[in-house]
């Protein structure tokens, strides 16, 4: 149908509520930005093929992160250079899906030089867009792969130097040597007559990619007047003069006709099936009969935090492994972050019957930390009518809720009491069986030689002893 | 004579960043930046309000969404949905 009027496409959301703040209804690129006018293409084709409603897009890491704000599809954000990896699981289990892949030179160049390549070597059924804008321009205008010969960046302050720095990365020009890729063409936003040119391309890969046409890919020269500090309108001349003869636009490849459509296996989403190939037998062998444990505690989610070396991480697999002999099903997750180097170290775990889903306790049943900025950090996140167990041994403040169940517990003391304070993760295993009851002491001590193994006879018996003193605490003291 | 109403080029004025790339796209040059500011802070483009051709190269040369709409020749705005 002809078009009456050129009105905001309705491949972009009405209103961008994943955005944060009040200004829901503009982008956040800067003024005069290449991306935008390329999503005006690419929402304005979506509408027209009619694949809205089918098509997934992955956005990257660059300015363009935030692409899922605006465009009406599915989306996913990908790590820095992992769009293609992403669009291929994307694809593959969604054969009968548009996928796009959006993507900076930084993103698509550098860091994921190989993803892209290997992606477009397996003819991925995708559709690529690359946007050139010779810059790195959401970290503030370093050089990119693709940064002009003599290009002055913040990394490169006396211009671009090929002997140093290699010569710019020609993508179109490498991608187009493979077998397998359908569709490469390499345009520019420098003027409107060039954006039409840019839209045609738009719509040849996404309407290539509705009919399952392989791997598509659209270069586009495109410009960042923040990170080349120039105006828009001069930034636009900048591509046409400086990058235009550098990076040759045109069709670097096209099958067209002979282009394949390649039929994959769907992978297979069956627990059951994977099971029986990694030889598990889905029954849970149920070594240890459970006890009576209230209801408050047969579904737990827990955070462990503390200084890192106070055993946090062995708590976590401690729990999660002997209440695996329970028949739970368990997960333990570490976080390994800057904490590790002082504040908190923390781990989650989550205890339950059915499915877990995120292995991540963001809000936590219970709560065990084992030094102050831990508490502090977590308290606030644990679940009304939850439990904490805090290390009174160093930490001399009250929690502040008072709507969760608090265990004031002096565990270092008591470990440096049974001679070691690096049995502090079993004194916690202890006062968790005695606090939850899902636990028993003896059922412990029985795994202690499979919980450490290799570990000598004496370090086990006084894990035992470690076991045991955390149990009694709670049980004297609660 | 009286102008036709359409084609007319329309700016959002509180969408519009000012980046002045439809002004430059303007083959019939009746765009121009605003003296005024707009609620961000920005120059606003304007249409002049007749000369338009309905060429579409502001709308293209736009990066925000709804910063520009043009309604061509044989608008009707009876027949919007
Ligand atoms: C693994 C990782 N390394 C580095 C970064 C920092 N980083 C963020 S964006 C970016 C470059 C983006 O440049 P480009 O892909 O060209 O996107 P543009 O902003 O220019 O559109 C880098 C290096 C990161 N976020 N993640
Ligand atoms: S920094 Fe550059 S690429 Fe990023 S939004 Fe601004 S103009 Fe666009
Ligand atoms: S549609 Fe064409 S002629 Fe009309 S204002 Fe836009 S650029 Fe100018
Ligand atoms: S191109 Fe869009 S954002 Fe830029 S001045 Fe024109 S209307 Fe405003
Ligand atoms: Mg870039």
């Amino acid at each position: 149908m002809k078009k009456t009027v050129l009105r905001k496409p309705k491949g972009f959301n009405d209103v961008y509520r994943h955005k944060p703040g009040a200004e829901k209804d503009r982008t956040h690129y800067c003024p005069g930005c290449g991306h935008g006018i390329l999503h005006k293409l690419i929402a304005e084709a979506m509408e027209d093929l009619d694949i809205v409603d089918e098509t997934i897009l992955i956005s990257p890491v660059g300015c363009s992160v935030f692409a899922y704000y605006y465009f009406n599809t599915g989306n996913f954000q990908a790590a820095h250079g992992r769009a293609p990896a992403i669009a291929t699981a994307t694809s593959r289990a969604n054969p009968d899906k548009v996928v796009i892949s959006y993507q900076g030179d930084g993103d698509l160049a550098a860091i994921g030089g190989n993803n892209i390549l290997q992606a477009a070597n397996r003819g991925e059924n995708i559709a690529v867009f690359f946007v050139n804008n010779a810059i790195y321009g959401m970290t503030g205008g370093q050089m990119a792969p693709t940064t002009l010969p003599g290009q002055v960046t913040t990394t490169t302050p006396y211009g671009r130097n090929v002997d140093t720095d290699g010569y710019p990365m020609k993508v179109c020009e490498v991608l187009s040597q493979l077998t397998a890729p359908t569709y490469i063409e390499r345009v520019s936003l420098h003027d409107a007559p060039h954006i039409r040119k840019a839209r045609t391309a738009v719509r040849k890969a996404l309407k290539n990619a509705k009919e399952r046409k392989g791997f598509q890919l659209v270069e586009v020269l495109s410009s960042c007047p923040s990170g080349w500090k120039m105006d828009p309108v001069k930034s636009m001349e900048w591509v046409k003069e400086k990058m235009v003869p550098l990076y040759p636009l045109g069709v670097y490849k096209d099958l067209g006709e002979d282009a394949r459509i390649t039929v994959r296996p769907v992978p297979v989403m069956d627990p059951a099936a994977v099971w029986e190939k990694l030889g598990i037998s889905a029954e849970k062998d149920v070594d240890f009969p459970r006890g009576d444990v209230p209801d408050e505690y047969r579904k737990m989610s827990i955070r462990v935090a503390g200084f890192g070396g106070q055993g946090i991480m062995v708590t976590g697999q401690a729990l999660a492994s002997v209440a695996l002999e329970y028949g739970y099903n368990v997960s333990w997750l570490p976080s390994y972050g800057p904490e590790m180097r002082g504040g908190t170290a923390n781990c989650s775990v989550n205890i339950q019957d059915g499915i877990i889903g995120a292995a991540e306790a963001v809000k936590p049943s219970m709560l065990l930390a084992m030094n102050r900025p831990s508490l502090e950090k977590f308290e606030e996140f644990v679940v009304p009518g939850g439990t904490l167990i805090y290390n009174s041994t160093l930490i001399d403040t009250e929690p502040t809720r008072t709507d969760i169940k608090v265990f004031a517990l002096p565990i270092t003391g008591m470990a440096d009491e049974l001679g070691n304070i690096r049995v502090q993760s079993l004194v916690n295993i202890g006062a968790y069986a005695a606090i939850t009851g899902m636990f028993r002491v003896e059922d412990v001590i029985t795994l202690l030689p499979k919980l450490f193994k290799g570990k000598k006879q004496a370090i086990i018996d006084l894990n035992a002893r470690a076991v045991k003193a955390g149990f009694n605490y709670v049980k004297e003291n609660f | 004579m009286t102008e036709a109403k359409y084609p007319r080029s329309e700016v959002n004025l509180d969408k519009c960043k000012g980046c002045g790339l439809c002004i430059a796209a303007c083959p019939m040059h009746v765009l121009v930046e605003s003296p005024k500011l707009n609620s961000k802070g920005y120059h606003y483009a304007e249409y002049t309000g007749s000369g338009c051709v309905g060429c579409g190269n502001c709308f293209y040369s736009c990066p925000e969404p709804d910063a520009i709409t043009v309604y061509l020749k044989n608008y009707n705005p009876n027949e919007e949905v």
